[in-house]
């Protein structure tokens, strides 16, 4: 029986609970008829529920807990023979081995590649069909437990929706808190990887050296190549100043035109066009970037007489990003220029001054801040961007200036990093996570500064 | 002097210098507009741009070139009859035909001198179908159209490379050559020969990751909206929640994919490259949009309806399930599609959870090794070949079709079921 089936199953005898809770209290309900109101105390699917809630839950519960632990409890079990006393001592080839026979006997393998696992697929497979049966019925048990103790629970004056409501009440708190757990679970997994990468590789070198070239065995003490400041400077060049150059200009006029000039139909037709360019999948954007930007600028950089224009130059990414943040950009200066207040700009016009006048000497500086909101977390989307320099920036790590040359960025990195079949506490895996942990951090920042802002200049004018 | 240089006279605003001041003003006011204009139609240009060239060479990817090639059945497999290869020894029969020799066979014989590989590497595969659909072709001489090797395929739609050229102006000159829908592309998986892919694995593992992550995030993000909107008191509890949403609904979607690889592949041993890991990384990228979204849908909904339904007897339980959430309904949904349709596109975090691996065929359960239809896009994006080029781009449209579709479908909802109130 597998975990899905296991779980149909107590789902199906979950509905069978709720069908019979239900009809006990219906029972009640009939027989109460004629008799002095409100001797039920809640409507039969209340009751339904408890029963229900009371078989289910504790069942699901153990079937989580047990999937956690009987891996564990396998693995103990086939050390414990005989059979298993000549493994490795190395602990690295030993995990190799019990790894590859539970594939075996789990049948996601089929060959043996590793020497001695061979020997263990049976025992594994005993053990693995022992726990599981165990696990089977430990879970049916308590779920015919908990129901029937439910069912004799249920009388006329028992308060079941109250019951229930507490448990609804406790799965919404349970839901809210999936976001914090989200947030540690990023937090935790990057600092924990970090940290292991850290005492490789001085935190010194990868946040101060210059020179990104890692190597996949580290000596400590010596210079490994994993210096990230051309990185940074890559993410910051593309992300932060090509594609703002592109993105705050287009967005805020764009922004201005719609909100300020055009008639509502234009309005009605241009808002949701723009909101699609902010919908493309950014594969798509790094493929248009590679594809048809980059040769389109290098190509215009030779007829211009600069000969050495990389193909994937940064100029093609940074500008393609750039379109990709217009709406972004738009959408939060068209909120910041509606929240001035209307007496402001009736001011200005009446004072005679004309519309671009009111909008640039009264409208943009009242929505300054707002704007500014905007702007960084745009670079914020930008910086984290994937796919768009993945496709269309390079890989190799150059500390320059020149747009038309390749540069690369954190998230380039991160994705080569964890390219090709490595074992993942190599350093390259883990310095993975060190960018990725720059990246949050700055990100989390950004994010923090934008909504404070945007949060206050609200607040000024309402 | 300050105070004695106060002029007496008006402006003269029919002067000569007002008039220039005016009439420059009055052109800044232009030039501005223009400007203005000039962002919106750059932004509506790029796009447009984007999606022709899309379009342009992936129509292409949608056909395919197919060469006639000629089979002597009755001489080829000396004798075979249209009832052996049926009923069911039909596969042993088949087998026994080696089909593979006879297609070689075949074309050598018919086009002898114009080098190897005119057809694609799937010819066989193709001719065996064609006899498992039709066995009575086997009795008679038959004219098969079998689609084209890649080279040739890009030759004949446009500028190959020159072998190639003049390989495909001998054939056009015997009018063996013709341009046919590309049902494999639709119906079949990733393959080393641009000629025989198909995206429909990739978007099987696709379907299977939404899923997935609808079934997860749908249910959570409704809950923490109804939660946040509806019971949370303001207390510090509450307010890590929302600290914690709003973060991650901007953390970068790559960090998701880091995550993913950290606890659902390492800690936890979920198999790799599944649609279970992917549908599980996304879910938790799409939570954090779908409470937003549903805590503007619940915030929506006037405070009269709770007063009334708190004034007849309900319990704030009843009142938010059988009041709040119906009402809030259309405006949740419409920011569920939104979130799935960034779901359906994304691409990094899949790629750190390993869903980068070349899959032959369909994923059939959701821990099977499965890819998905952006993780296709860019891995053909990164094949040398000339024939994943289209092919790429066909795959782009067909993504693009289902998330303007879903976006269309979403502002739909939005205008049909929202209420002013």
């Amino acid at each position: 029986m597998t975990g899905t089936a296991l779980l149909f199953l107590v789902l199906g005898l979950g509905l069978i609970g709720w069908i019979s809770g239900r009809a006990r209290a219906a029972a009640f309900v009939r027989s109460a008829k004629g008799g002095p109101r409100g001797t039920v105390n809640s409507l039969p699917y209340y009751h339904g529920w408890f029963v229900a809630i009371c078989a289910i839950a504790p069942a699901l519960a153990f079937m989580f807990v047990w999937q956690s632990i009987s891996p564990s409890l396998v693995t103990n079990m086939v050390l414990s023979a005989p059979a298993a006393g000549d493994l490795p001592q190395d602990s690295f080839a030993r995990a190799a081995i019990l790894s590859e026979a539970r594939a075996i006997a789990q049948g996601f393998q089929t060959t043996a590649f590793q020497e001695g696992s061979e020997k263990l697929v049976s025992l594994y497979k005993n053990a693995l069909s022992y726990y599981k049966w165990t696990g089977v019925a430990a879970t049916l048990s308590l779920l015919f437990a908990g129901g029937a103790f439910a069912f004799t629970r249920i009388k006329p004056e028992f308060r079941a929706r109250s019951k229930v409501e507490r448990v609804v009440m406790f799965g919404l708190l349970v839901a809210s808190l999936i976001a914090i757990l989200t947030t540690l679970g990023i937090f935790a997994s990057l600092i924990f990887e970090s940290w292991r990468f850290f005492s490789m590789v001085s935190p010194f070198e990868f946040l101060f050296g210059t020179d990104w070239n890692p190597k996949s065995t580290v000596t400590p003490g010596s210079y490994n190549g994993y210096g990230a400041i051309p990185l940074f400077w890559g993410t910051i060049f593309i992300g932060a100043i090509i594609a703002m150059i592109v993105a705050i200009p287009l967005g805020l006029m764009s922004a201005i035109f719609l909100t300020q000039y055009a008639s509502s139909t234009v309005r009605k037709w241009m808002k949701p066009i723009l909101e699609i360019l902010a919908g493309v999948p950014t594969v798509v954007y790094g493929y248009f970037a590679a594809l048809t930007v980059a040769p389109a600028i290098r190509d215009f950089a030779v007829m211009l007489g600069i000969s050495n224009a990389a193909s994937d130059n940064a100029l093609a990414a940074g500008i393609v990003m750039g379109v990709m943040i217009i709406p972004l950009v738009s959408s939060m200066s068209d909120d910041s220029i509606a929240a001035v207040p209307n007496a402001m700009r009736d001011g200005s016009l009446a004072m005679g001054a004309t519309k671009s006048e009111t909008i640039k000497q009264v409208l943009l500086p009242a929505a300054l801040p707002g704007v500014v909101g905007g702007v960084l977390l745009a670079v914020s989307r930008a910086i984290g961007e994937t796919m768009i320099v993945v496709m269309a920036a390079g890989y190799t790590a150059n500390l320059t200036a020149n747009p038309l040359d390749t540069i690369t960025t954190v998230t380039v990195q991160i994705v080569a990093l964890l390219t090709g079949d490595q074992d993942f506490g190599s350093p390259h895996t883990l310095a993975a996570f060190a960018l990725g942990l720059a990246l949050f951090v700055t990100t989390f920042f950004l994010n923090y500064v934008a909504l404070r802002v945007v949060k206050k200049y609200r607040e000024a004018y309402e | 002097m300050s105070n004695a240089a106060i002029d007496p006279t008006p402006t003269d605003w029919n002067g000569a210098v007002m008039q220039k001041r005016i009439a420059g003003r009055y052109a800044a006011e232009r030039r501005f507009k223009v400007m203005g204009f000039l962002s919106v139609a750059l932004s509506t240009l790029f796009l447009a741009f984007l999606l022709f060239t899309m379009l342009g060479q992936g129509l292409r990817g949608f056909q395919r070139t197919e060469i006639a090639v000629e089979f002597d059945f009755p001489a080829l497999t000396s004798g075979t009859t249209a009832a052996s290869i049926t009923g069911p020894n039909a596969d042993a029969a088949l087998n026994s035909m080696d089909i593979p020799g006879l297609v070689e066979l075949a074309v050598s014989q018919q086009y002898d001198g114009l080098g190897e590989g005119l057809l694609t590497s799937s010819a066989a595969a193709n001719v065996r179908q064609m006899l498992i659909e039709n066995p009575d072709l086997v009795t008679a001489k038959q004219n098969l159209w079998l689609p084209a090797d890649s080279r040739l395929d890009v030759a004949f739609k446009r500028a190959g490379e020159p072998a190639a050229e003049k390989t495909v102006a001998a054939l056009s000159q015997k009018d063996v050559l013709r341009t046919a829908f590309n049902w494999t592309f639709l119906t079949g998986a990733d393959a080393t020969d641009p000629s025989s892919v198909g995206i429909w694995a990739a978007f099987k593992g696709s379907l299977m990751t939404m899923a997935i992550t609808l079934l997860l995030a749908f249910p959570v993000g409704v809950l923490s909206a109804l939660y946040l909107e509806e019971y949370a008191t303001k207390n510090r509890l509450t307010d890590i929640i929302e600290v914690s949403i709003n973060n991650l609904a901007a953390v970068p979607s790559i960090i998701f994919g880091l995550l993913g690889l950290a606890v659902f592949l390492t800690m936890f041993g979920m198999p790799r490259s599944s649609a279970l890991v992917g549908g599980l990384t996304l879910a938790l990228m799409t939570m954090p949009v779908i409470v937003i979204a549903g805590r503007n849908a619940v915030k929506s909904v006037p405070p009269s309806i709770r007063e009334a339904a708190l004034g007849i007897g309900a319990s704030p339980v009843q009142v938010v399930f059988h009041h709040v959430l119906p009402l809030a309904l259309p405006g949740i949904l419409t920011g569920t599609i939104i979130g799935m349709a960034r779901a359906l596109g994304e691409t990094a975090p899949l790629l750190m959870i390993g869903m980068r691996a070349f899959i032959p065929s369909a994923p059939e359960g959701f821990s099977d090794a499965a890819t998905a239809l952006p993780v296709q896009i860019y891995l053909w994006s990164d094949e040398v070949n000339q024939g994943f080029v289209e092919k790429t781009s066909a795959a782009i449209i067909v993504l693009l079709i289902f998330l303007l579709g879903m976006n269309a479908l979403a502002i739909y909802l939005r205008n049909r079921f929202e209420t002013r109130w």
